[in-house]
């Protein structure tokens, strides 16, 4: 009754394992969070600068942050990530935007608007207006940027237009209100009349309506509090992407097929074992990056391929150890024990010190190489589980069918 | 040598660019284009496709928008595939990090292989690995490939896996120590070698096709990493073998032996 039941075990276990594999493959493969170099998109640290005026305090740069967020919502991004680092610094990261390089002009103004009168007097700034809007004008068929201000400032602009209108004759230099964007005169219209509706418009001088549109959102999020420079910029494009996510997946089928070949060839059956234990390692591996919502990069796959090379190394210290074992005369059974036990030390060894390096690398690291040190962390420990206890199993078992009992099918 | 290190805008600051022009387009006329922004100097490589990266000292924003726009008003259509920008501030700061934890991970590796094995093991570990650290270097440094944050993950990855190809070999040793009998401590390094020998050119091997496989169909960006790794694979195995091993042994006889004159001559300087 009994006879065969390590057969049916060890068939049971690689059941298992081909099921879960293809059952999980597809779905962990896509819950993949892909990086800013596989996704397309921009990441930028931004320096606060600190002047006499102008001191870069907590709150400055909490407020920093929010007009940051604001203009970044704007751009229609999802999930961006925008963080502190350290006192004065800003990340800012979006993935997935089709043109990275309008977001880094966005983001990097400082977009201080500001209504000044011949003589240089700033009577309003962005601060006094409630909303701008972007639009096309009918007539002219040009983009221009409708403004409107808060009753304050739409008081004050009243006051100020009908001064000029009243003060001055038509045509006359002073009677004009340029609008500056930091600094650069944008427009300077003549002013015909009070406005006393508190609305005024940016036309002339944009290209195109998205350009007139960018304005817009700027004005709606509002002037940084403080200048900012762009320390660090990494803009990778959608292209380039998808170009690197296709080079991976050649570059991972021709790594691992060279590895399932080798450990056939050269440790038959137990490279047979090895190689099972590697589909389970794959679940395993992508199972934890998934979950643990590891963002993954193109280091970060160099980190995953690599450490299915020292999976299989791991293996192969074991299998080493079991040949020399049986070498020695030992009965199959009892060399693929010994074999186990004192591979482990070694192993364990071993890979602690490539993980004290991915633990300085993570460390030390920021972005993309701290995806190679977590993945490459990772693999080493799901290998560790996979050579060390499901190989065993796996071994363990199919030693005990007479089938297998044969010296040959271990390479010796 | 060191004065010869090619260092990328990560370690130098300045601009790198791929971008891909959509007709026909050579460097000169890039180069000419640039001149006039006194960008003259920058570093252009060609790749197929009118592909492009240019390299440029640090820029501002606008300053590097103008330069781009002169390109794309003279050159044609261009479109920009990546581009990375590091301040003077920021590498300055990566630099600093980098040798730092490359020192860290090294006195690491001291203080783990000395808990384990003992002193002798490590001073021998570390002497193969300044050596692989070193070729690696020099490598790089002769054929002035560029060396960015990746060469320094990559360093750090070879120190962890060359210690690691290291310990194979003394854990036999350590084996072979406790069963020996009569044999003197070269033949039982010589025999210990031999034992870890088809092991260690397995083990690097299946990570170096790996890497191979990295490098030939893994495109540009990952290119100088997977070179600098492989290297330092290499590299790793064979200093294990050839300099780890017999520099312990070397430290064992004279720390205990004075009078033997057999057993492997050793260069305790490697001499590349």
């Amino acid at each position: 009754m009994v006879k065969h039941a390590n057969t049916f075990k060890l068939l049971l276990i690689i059941l298992l394992v081909a099921a879960i594999s293809f059952f999980s493959y597809p779905p962990l493969i896509n819950s993949l969070n892909l990086g800013l170099d596989l996704r397309g998109g921009v990441h930028i640290v931004l320096g606060a600068i600190e002047t006499e005026d102008a001191k870069v305090t907590d709150e400055v740069m909490e407020q920093l942050m929010m007009v940051m967020r604001q203009r970044v919502d704007e751009l229609g991004v999802s999930e961006p990530y925008i963080q502190r680092e350290g006192d004065k610094r800003l990340i800012v990261e979006l993935a997935g935007i089709d043109n990275p390089e309008e977001a880094v002009q966005i983001i990097g103004k400082t977009a201080s608007l500001e209504f000044q009168l011949a003589d240089g007097t700033v009577i309003l700034h962005g601060g006094d207006l409630e909303t701008a809007q972007a639009r096309m004008d009918q007539y002219t068929q040009s983009p221009q940027v409708n403004l409107k201000f808060k009753p304050e400032g739409a008081r004050i602009f009243a006051q100020v237009t009908g001064e000029l209108a009243n003060s001055y004759p038509p045509q006359d230099p002073r009677r004009h209100i340029a609008i500056l964007l930091d600094g650069e005169v944008l427009t300077n219209p003549h002013v015909n009349e009070a406005i006393p509706d508190g609305q005024a418009v940016i036309s002339g001088g944009f290209n195109e309506f998205t350009e007139a549109a960018n304005l817009a959102a700027l004005l709606r999020a509002g002037a940084l509090p403080v200048d900012v420079e762009i320390l660090e910029k990494r803009l990778v494009g959608p292209q380039l992407g998808l170009d690197s996510i296709e080079k991976s997946k050649k570059a991972i089928a021709i790594g691992i097929t060279f590895i399932i070949l080798f450990m056939l060839v050269v440790y038959r059956l137990n490279g047979l074992a090895a190689n099972i234990s590697l589909v389970l390692y794959g679940v395993i591996l992508l199972a934890l990056v998934s979950g643990i919502k590891v963002t993954l990069t193109l280091p970060g796959i160099a980190g995953l391929l690599l450490s299915v090379g020292m999976a299989v190394d791991a293996n192969i210290i074991i299998y080493e150890r079991i040949k020399e074992e049986l070498r020695d005369k030992k009965s199959i059974r009892a060399a693929v024990d010994a074999g186990f036990r004192r591979a482990t030390l070694t192993i364990l060894d071993a890979n602690i010190t490539t993980l004290i390096g991915a633990f300085v690398l993570y460390f030390f690291g920021a972005g993309m190489i701290r995806g190679f040190a977590v993945t490459l962390t990772l693999g080493i420990l799901t290998s560790m589980f996979t050579s060390l206890i499901f190989s065993r199993i796996l071994l363990r078992t199919a030693v005990k069918i007479k089938i297998f009992q044969n010296t040959r099918y271990f390479g010796v | 040598m060191l004065q010869g290190l090619n260092l990328g805008i990560d370690f130098a600051g300045g601009t790198k660019l791929m971008v891909k022009f959509s007709q026909e387009v050579a460097s000169e006329d890039i180069r000419e284009v640039l001149s006039e922004y006194n960008l003259g100097r920058s570093t252009i490589q060609a790749s197929e496709n009118n592909h492009f990266i240019i390299r440029t000292p640090i820029l501002t924003e606008q300053e590097s928008t103008q330069a781009l726009n002169a390109l794309r008003e003279n050159l044609g259509d261009m479109e920009i595939l990546s581009s990375e920008s590091v301040g003077s501030v920021v590498s300055a700061e990566l630099q600093e990090k980098a040798i730092i934890a490359l020192l860290i991970a090294t006195i690491l590796m001291v203080v783990y292989i000395t808990i384990r094995f003992e002193l002798s093991f490590a001073l021998s570990a570390i002497a193969a690995l300044f050596h692989d650290i070193l070729i690696a270097l020099s490598i790089f440094s002769i054929f002035q490939i560029e060396i960015n944050i990746s060469f320094v993950a990559a360093i750090l990855t070879i120190i962890g896996y060359s210690i690691n190809d290291t310990i194979v070999i003394f854990d036999r040793i350590r084996e072979n120590l406790e069963f020996r009998q009569k044999e003197t401590l070269s033949d039982l390094v010589n025999k210990s070698i031999h034992q870890s020998l088809v092991r260690s050119i397995f083990t690097s091997l299946t990570s170096v096709a790996v890497l191979l496989a990295l490098l030939i169909f893994g495109g540009d960006t990952t290119r100088v990493f997977a070179l600098a790794m492989i290297i330092g694979f290499v590299s790793g195995t064979y200093s294990s073998i050839c300099i780890a091993s017999p520099l312990w042994l070397e430290l064992k006889k004279r720390w205990f032996i004075n009078d033997r004159k057999k057993g492997k001559k050793v260069n305790p300087a490697p001499s590349r």
